[in-house]
């Protein structure tokens, strides 16, 4: 019951938080928006008990990949975009309400024509570890995670090859 | 997992890994040897050496049944040596017409060789894989390496144009493919590919989320393969990218895009109401044969007209893939070993061509003028990459084509196959106009005009490109090359795994 109700509070934030990223008039706004998204995705990652990616997701997006973002947004320096001053209220609850009776249409379809999934309920009590994550990386995926190295030494290689060459 | 058994296993699967290791560890060699000896006019020989190395290994297993290495996540041996031979051949080919291409602009840089390396080897990847996750980084390592070799020409605009260009709209495409991975996951539960059929029948119910996944992961795989309502990226791409590098894209990333394909539609979905994504191809195969030959009449720069053919070429293949019988995958293997040799020679003759530092965005058919009778050599083997383009009878292309149509004609596609016949009827226009340019128009200058446009052609790549026209005329008359992929998808000799 508890995690029901984690999962549909974190799921209406991260939706609210990526709503109001795309609302959002300044670049900047618009990124601190993506952030409470990214949280609250990594929030419903832990109550899938997969700790490790939930770790991941808030160093890796939340932090080193967003810090690039303001970055790159406070050099372009953009300007913010024109206000939604135009759209006036009555638009605004017309829309909402189209929205939540697409939605239901959608849903009632989907049913009707027995095209969800069903629900299950996996068993995920280790899935989410590092060390179950390590072991199946460094074993069955060695491969793959060899290539994966490969592909990163590419990109940096083109990186520098095509910012830093002199080209005469 | 018990740890130290695994690593024996692992050890134990070397050997069918062979090429990819190989082509890994000499694309690290040669980029910490740049850093020593830089720009080392040794590393392209090095590279094309290591090419040859690979494929002389994957000759050994062309006669093997096909197995699985490394927990199930590549194939090695049968079909996938095959493919394998097709892309090294394109990789070494690249390599040699690049070396006085890129010397000539001054791009002989030793990364590049490096990254045709990194290119190939996550092609054999791709075309080895037996995996979702195979089949991305496989798809992923090449594309990157791909955007990087495109973007070398940077002054000019054109280089910058068509890599952003390749970049943007294949990160895009990348998206779609990743969500349908996931989807598909979600639906069957493993990301084995002779595993999902099974998968998805123990879950029941997931309709929806599962032809969702293979739609999704359609639309990547055909943006890779440059199907026609995802196709247009390839004029700009091709046409700004450094040509013998073009040639590369267009033979080795589409032959390894496809070889994944076979292997998701024979293995994966098979067994599975096959109707549906048949019906699906045989749209996108027939919207794509017509456009690539219509959009190809009309264009005045030959390297444009080749990236729409290539479009065209495409939707040759996608024919038999329709048939989704044995014979239509082995056809499709075959065609692109031909295909392979056609592209890479006639961008080969392009590269060749560009002889007055003009970059091949600028060179239109106009300027080709008379290039047959000054140069007989390259205008041979023109001939020869053109008539096999067409589909001419003693060249390769003849039987590919039949390789191609055929089966789909026994699996009741005729109408799809009336129409592939009259679009390639309709391609001879295009492909007999540079023909004609380069044999019956004479260029009318004057003495010192065709002393400025003398050029050499360097003895190397003219040897590769006679060999590759060589091929091609004789390809067609030894059906080994033929009826080695069919064994692949005889049942009665692998017991169903090719």
């Amino acid at each position: 019951m508890l995690a029901e109700s984690l999962f549909v509070m974190l799921g209406t934030l991260s939706v609210i938080g990526a709503l109001g990223m795309l609302i959002a008039r300044n670049p900047v706004s618009s990124a601190l928006w993506l952030i409470l998204t990214l949280f609250c995705v990594a929030g419903l990652y832990l109550t899938l008990s997969a700790e490790f990616i939930a770790v991941v997701q808030v160093l890796v997006y939340a932090g080193a990949i967003m810090v690039l973002f303001l970055f790159v947004i406070m050099l372009l320096n953009l300007g913010t975009m024109p206000t939604m001053k135009g759209v006036g209220w009555k638009k605004a609850v017309g829309f909402v309400l189209c929205v939540v009776v697409l939605t239901q249409l959608v849903l009632i379809g989907a049913t009707g024509l027995d095209l969800l999934p069903a629900t299950e309920v996996v068993d995920v009590a280790n899935a989410g570890s590092a060390t179950t994550i390590a072991k199946s990386l460094f074993t069955r995926y060695a491969l793959a995670f060899e290539v994966i190295g490969i592909l990163l030494l590419v990109a940096t290689i083109g990186a520098v090859m095509l910012a830093k060459r002199r080209f005469a | 997992m018990d740890l130290a058994g695994a690593y024996e296993g692992i050890l134990f699967d070397v050997a069918g890994g062979f090429t990819l290791l190989l082509l890994m560890t000499a694309g690290v060699v040669c980029i910490v040897w740049d850093i020593f000896s830089n720009d080392d006019p040794v590393l392209p020989v090095l590279a094309a050496m290591t090419c040859v190395v690979a494929a002389g290994w994957e000759v050994r297993g062309l006669d093997a049944g096909s197995s699985t290495a490394f927990y199930d996540l590549i194939r090695a041996y049968g079909l996938t040596s095959y493919i394998n031979i097709t892309l090294l051949i394109s990789a070494l080919v690249s390599i040699v017409l690049s070396v006085p291409y890129l010397n000539r602009i001054r791009r002989g840089y030793g990364e590049v060789y490096a990254l045709i390396l990194f290119a190939t080897a996550g092609a054999v990847m791709l075309a080895s894989a037996n995996s979702l996750v195979t089949v991305f980084v496989g798809l992923e390592t090449m594309s990157i390496a791909l955007y990087i070799l495109v973007g070398l020409v940077r002054q000019g605009g054109g280089g910058i144009e068509s890599a952003l260009k390749y970049f943007l709209l294949g990160a895009f495409s990348t998206g779609f493919f990743l969500y349908g991975i996931a989807l598909l996951y979600g639906a069957t539960g493993t990301m084995i590919l002779p595993d999902l059929a099974a998968g998805f029948e123990a879950r029941g119910s997931m309709m929806l989320l599962f032809w969702a996944g293979v739609a999704l992961f359609l639309v990547g795989f055909l943006f890779k393969v440059s199907a026609v309502p995802f196709h247009m990226w390839t004029p700009d791409v091709y046409q700004g990218a450094p040509t013998p590098l073009t040639g590369y894209m267009s033979t080795a990333s589409k032959a390894a895009a496809f070889a994944a394909l076979i292997l998701v539609l024979y293995y994966g979905l098979g067994d599975l109401a096959a109707t549906k994504w048949q019906t699906a191809l045989a749209v996108v195969a027939l919207v794509t044969m017509v456009g690539g030959n219509i959009f190809a009449l009309v264009q005045n720069n030959v390297k444009r007209m080749l990236a729409y053919s290539s479009v065209a070429h495409a939707g040759y293949v996608l024919v038999a893939l329709v048939a989704g019988t044995g014979e239509g995958y082995a056809g499709a293997a075959y065609y692109l070993l031909i295909y392979s040799f056609m592209n890479l020679g006639a961008f080969g003759v392009m590269a060749l061509l560009e002889w007055d530092q003009k970059e091949g965005s600028e060179q239109t058919i106009d300027s080709l003028s008379g290039v047959g009778l000054r140069k007989p050599i390259l205008g041979v083997v023109m001939t020869v990459f053109m008539f096999s383009l067409i589909g001419f009878p003693p060249f390769g292309g003849f039987f590919g084509k039949i390789a191609v149509f055929a089966p789909a004609i026994e699996a009741g596609f005729t109408w799809l196959v009336i129409v592939g016949v009259l679009a390639s009827a309709l391609s001879g226009y295009y492909y007999l106009r540079v023909l004609y340019v380069f044999w019956m128009r004479p260029q009318s200058w004057s003495a010192p005009q065709v002393q400025a446009h003398k050029f050499p052609v360097p003895s190397l790549s003219a040897a590769v490109l006679v060999a590759c026209a060589v091929v091609l005329t004789v390809i067609g008359f030894v059906p080994v090359v033929r009826d080695l992929p069919m064994v692949y998808f005889d049942v009665a000799f692998t017991g169903g795994t090719p």
